[in-house]
């Protein structure tokens, strides 16, 4: 709020911005036949947001944030979304081989779909857009749709997304099933001062398994865009899920990613997010863990460099006892970035005997580059294990010695190290063709 | 060692109470006429006066930090509170000038036996002033100055005025503001350079006036290659109503100072200790803040060191007990300002019933500096299924070739270790006893031996009952 503004931050002017009401009704007539109960949530939800302040500087969920103006009249909503190059889109999104489905979308609006197999679908699996499924499976999204946001602090931003938010993905899995081969989704940003809302929805019932990978991406370097996504996952009574986030909008897209899990019994969870993209991107990740033996691990990898800022919030509240959840979130900081961690383990005075680890690494590989660590605890029962760790330091001068002996540039030996750094999370990552993937796009982001 | 723990202190013995007559009272409530009035009675010069009044104008102006501390902290009516109360103005030079009510007290505290015993001088607070004040001879000789707030400003404002309220700004936080419009009592410290006091200086503080807070103020000046250790340790009587104390101290290291600063405290359940502790460390100073936090109703507390001198180092050991309706809200801050600076944290906490301890911690390093070190390690025990802990560490690291790393855990109390003890024919009291002597041992041997002595009971006595 107290950055002042640059002349390419310039009110839109050839229609309306995201903050007027004008936007509103425009997006909620694009919705003909969105059933009444979602009219009214987003009716309710456009208020609410009108009515919260944006984030302040002595706001303690955005300390050592930068106070920034998101300046959210110069975007707009998609309009007709048609896009200009659907066929290129859709040839640029080949992520992996071996997938169950897969949904392609271009600023809010689907574009492409490979529904799953007969088979799958007979066992009940339910995997539609989000347009489709709100009158389809009106029931299932009235039980799980928003009803747990992370509320750590872009509680602002969790409105707007409500009232905004056009479309995304339903992946429902039935009690008992599961799927093999993991299902992707993909997003792109395309056209310049558009607003992004994505929003993916992942339900697996009792025993059900499913691995889950997004990936986020402008298709070009020039757009300026705004994203406010959710991802929500609901593990039911022992199932598996996987979910992993890749976060690669272009250099000048700010976004604002808000995670969700809810593990029940037995359930275990794991979650992966890789950032490397957006100038600025706050990502909010609160699990809850609401059954006992239920396992839940938090990872993620984050690349920023040059301007970047990125502002990592966790929480993981243990809610029911013998469980567990492991956090590992490490960052790798080049030029004059800068990286916020903030985390917290909650643990509720019933959740006995509960494990729970919480570590940041930050790699600080440029004199200007900043780490901030806020790794909290709040344990409110007494038989439990719980740490947390956060160091920040340079890399070992010894390893770059040892490289740089055998003639490697130091360039070079950096990535390598750095690449080394990261593959204790990477390596968690079952599903080669991901794990591959993650590579590549870290490797892809080191070598610019 | 001493065979007898010299000082006695347990919540038995500070749990009394006499009936002191006081020859100057503020009244009840805070406004410019009470800060007027304490200035008038201590006959200080206009810029102290005005000091004063622009810390009270922004004391009123400053909310309370309630947007990350405790609400508890609004159930403090600064309407209710006493500022100022003194037997007397001018603090005693000899035992027996001292009034023979407050000897009394003091008898049961256990301070002339320390005087004859060995310690270098005393300064102990009887409410706000300085009641009784003496230095060994040699101390003086080397031009030692140790003595009360008020006479430190009044005859040595030459050093005195130079740091005071140089490391802790007014304006820094509201307890701040507050302690400097109404402080009074408290202990000004020169070490002279070069001058090695080898034996700790020592203040008592006690509350003994019902709903009066207590605002001492300390200002300690190691000067070039000196060295020095201060000693505090409270005890305060049982009161209906809630009580508040709010201390200032700043430390200030010259190059190459080593200084020490130890608290024990043992306030009652019904205090709130709100206080700012904080040093400056120039060149290749240290400062090593020891503290041990028992007691009160909440204590808000972080000593903090700035390292301001290359090769500066800060320590800050902290020892926490929260017990039923307590909340231990401490930790430590360390600003880093200069290249090669390091600095080590280590904190344990015991929350012992519906105890309540917190860690708040602060790390800075900004982006010009170099080769600068952090550790910081926080250990939290829990004692019962109801107690509960906080940590909240801040960090903020840039710059070239600094490292900083920071770990936690929390724990209980192993069932293998109290079943061993129980094997050996303890019961489980004890066998938790021990065990959580055994938690916080290696931080108590830092202490000087009587303190870790009288440390060790009062866990003893915080700990009966606890389980079982």
């Amino acid at each position: 709020m107290l950055e002042t503004k640059t002349p390419d931050q310039k009110e839109r002017t050839d229609r309306a911005g995201l903050l007027s009401q004008e936007t509103f009704e425009a997006h909620l007539a694009s919705l003909p036949s969105a059933p009444s109960w979602l009219v009214d949530l987003k009716r309710a939800a456009w208020e609410k947001f009108a009515a919260l302040p944006f984030p302040g500087r002595r706001d303690e969920q955005w300390r050592y944030a930068r106070p920034r103006d998101f300046s959210l009249n110069q975007f707009g909503l998609s309009g007709d979304g048609a896009t200009e190059d659907a066929a290129t889109l859709i040839r640029d999104s080949h992520y992996i081989k071996n997938f169950s489905g897969e949904q392609i979308f271009s600023d809010n609006h689907l574009i492409w779909e490979d529904p799953l197999s007969a088979d799958l679908r007979d066992k009940g699996v339910i995997f539609l857009p989000l347009a489709d499924a709100w009158n389809k499976h009106g029931n299932i999204l009235q039980e799980y749709f928003l009803c747990r946001t992370p509320a750590l602090g872009a509680q602002k931003f969790e409105e707007l997304h409500a009232a905004m938010v056009a479309n995304g993905t339903l992946l429902y899995v039935p009690r008992g099933v599961e799927i093999e081969a993991p299902i992707i989704i993909r997003h792109w940003a395309c056209r310049n001062r558009t607003a992004l809302f994505p929003h993916t929805l992942v339900i697996a019932e009792d025993n059900a398994r499913v691995d889950v990978a997004e990936v986020f991406e402008s298709h070009s370097e020039y757009g300026k865009n705004f994203v406010c996504g959710m991802a929500s996952i609901f593990a039911g009574s022992g199932s598996q899920v996987f979910y992993q986030g890749v976060q690669g909008w272009n250099l000048k897209t700010t976004s604002i990613h808000l995670n969700s899990v809810t593990a029940e019994r037995d359930a275990n969870v794991k979650t992966i997010l890789l950032n490397v993209g957006s100038s600025y991107c706050r990502n909010e990740q609160h699990t809850r863990i609401m059954g006992p033996g239920s396992e839940v691990t938090n990872l993620a990898l984050s690349t920023p460099a040059g301007e970047q800022e990125y502002d990592l919030r966790t929480l993981q509240t243990h809610s029911a006892p013998h469980t567990r959840s492991t956090l590992l979130y490490k960052n790798a900081l080049f030029g004059d970035s800068r990286a916020t961690f903030s985390g917290l383990i909650k643990v509720e005075a019933q959740a006995q005997q509960t494990d729970a680890y919480q570590t940041v690494r930050n790699l600080l590989l440029d004199a200007n580059a900043q780490a901030n660590s806020l790794p909290g605890l709040e344990i409110l029962a007494n038989d439990v294990k719980c740490s947390h760790g956060a160091t920040t330091g340079m890399l070992d001068e010894e390893q770059l010695f040892y490289l740089r002996a055998r003639g490697v540039t130091e360039p070079a030996a950096q990535r390598l190290l750095v690449f080394g750094f990261f593959e204790e999370v990477i390596g968690n990552i079952v599903n080669e063709e991901l794990r591959d993937n993650l590579r590549r796009l870290v490797h892809r982001k080191l070598q610019s | 060692m001493q065979s007898q723990p010299t000082l006695e202190i347990d919540r038995d013995k500070g749990d009394f109470h006499y009936d002191t007559k006081y020859e100057y009272d503020a009244g009840v409530g805070l406004s410019e006429a009470t800060v007027n009035y304490i200035s008038s009675v201590k006959g200080e010069p206009e810029w102290l006066h005005e000091f004063r009044l622009k810390a009270l104008d922004i004391f009123n102006r400053k909310p309370m930090p309630t947007h990350w501390a405790t609400k508890d902290l609004e159930n403090i009516h600064f309407d209710k509170i006493r500022y100022y109360l003194a037997s007397g103005q001018r603090p005693s030079r000899t035992w027996e000038e001292v009034p023979d009510d407050i000897k009394e007290t003091f008898e049961r505290l256990g301070v002339p036996e320390q005087e004859r015993k060995f310690l270098a001088g005393v300064e102990a607070q009887f409410d706000s002033e300085a009641a009784y004040s003496n230095m060994k001879e040699e101390l003086s000789k080397e031009g030692v100055i140790f003595v009360g707030s008020t006479e430190g400003l009044k005859e040595h404002p030459e050093i005195f005025r130079k740091w005071f309220g140089k490391v802790i700004p007014i304006g820094d936080n509201k307890f701040s503001a507050l302690n400097s419009a109404v402080f009074s009592g408290g202990s000004f410290i020169y070490v002279p350079p070069g001058v090695k006091v080898k034996q700790p200086l020592q203040a008592y503080f006690r509350n003994n006036a019902e709903n009066f807070g207590q605002f001492e103020r300390t200002l300690i000046i190691a000067d070039e290659g000196s060295e020095v250790t201060y000693m505090e340790g409270c005890t305060a009587p049982k009161f209906e109503s809630t009580t508040l104390h709010s201390a200032v101290v700043e430390l200030i290291a010259m190059p190459g100072a080593r200084m020490q600063y130890i608290t024990v405290q043992n306030w009652s359940n019904n205090v709130f200790n709100l206080v700012t502790k904080r040093g400056m460390a120039m060149e290749d100073a240290t400062i090593k803040w020891i503290d041990c936090n028992i007691g009160s109703r909440l204590t808000m507390k972080y000593p903090a060191v700035i390292l301001r001198g290359k090769r500066a180092r800060g320590e800050v050991l902290s020892i926490a007990l929260a017990n039923d309706g307590q909340h231990q809200d401490t930790g430590a801050k360390m600003i880093h300002a200069a290249d090669e600076t390091t600095s080590n944290i280590v904190a344990k906490s015991i929350s012992v019933g519906k105890g309540r301890s917190t860690y708040r911690g602060l790390v800075h390093i900004p982006r010009h500096l170099k080769n600068c070190r952090n550790n910081t390690e926080c250990d939290a025990l829990l004692i019962n299924s109801n107690s509960r802990t906080d940590t909240y560490p801040a960090i903020s690291v840039r710059g070239d070739g600094n490292s900083v790393q920071h770990e936690a855990s929390v724990s209980k109390v192993s069932e293998d270790q109290i079943f061993y003890m129980r094997q050996r024919g303890l019961n489980e009291g004890e066998a938790m006893s021990l065990a959580v002597n055994g938690f916080v041992n290696d931080l108590i041997r830092e202490f000087p031996m009587e303190y870790s002595v009288e440390l060790k009971r009062l866990i003893e006595i915080e700990m009966e009952g606890s389980v079982g």
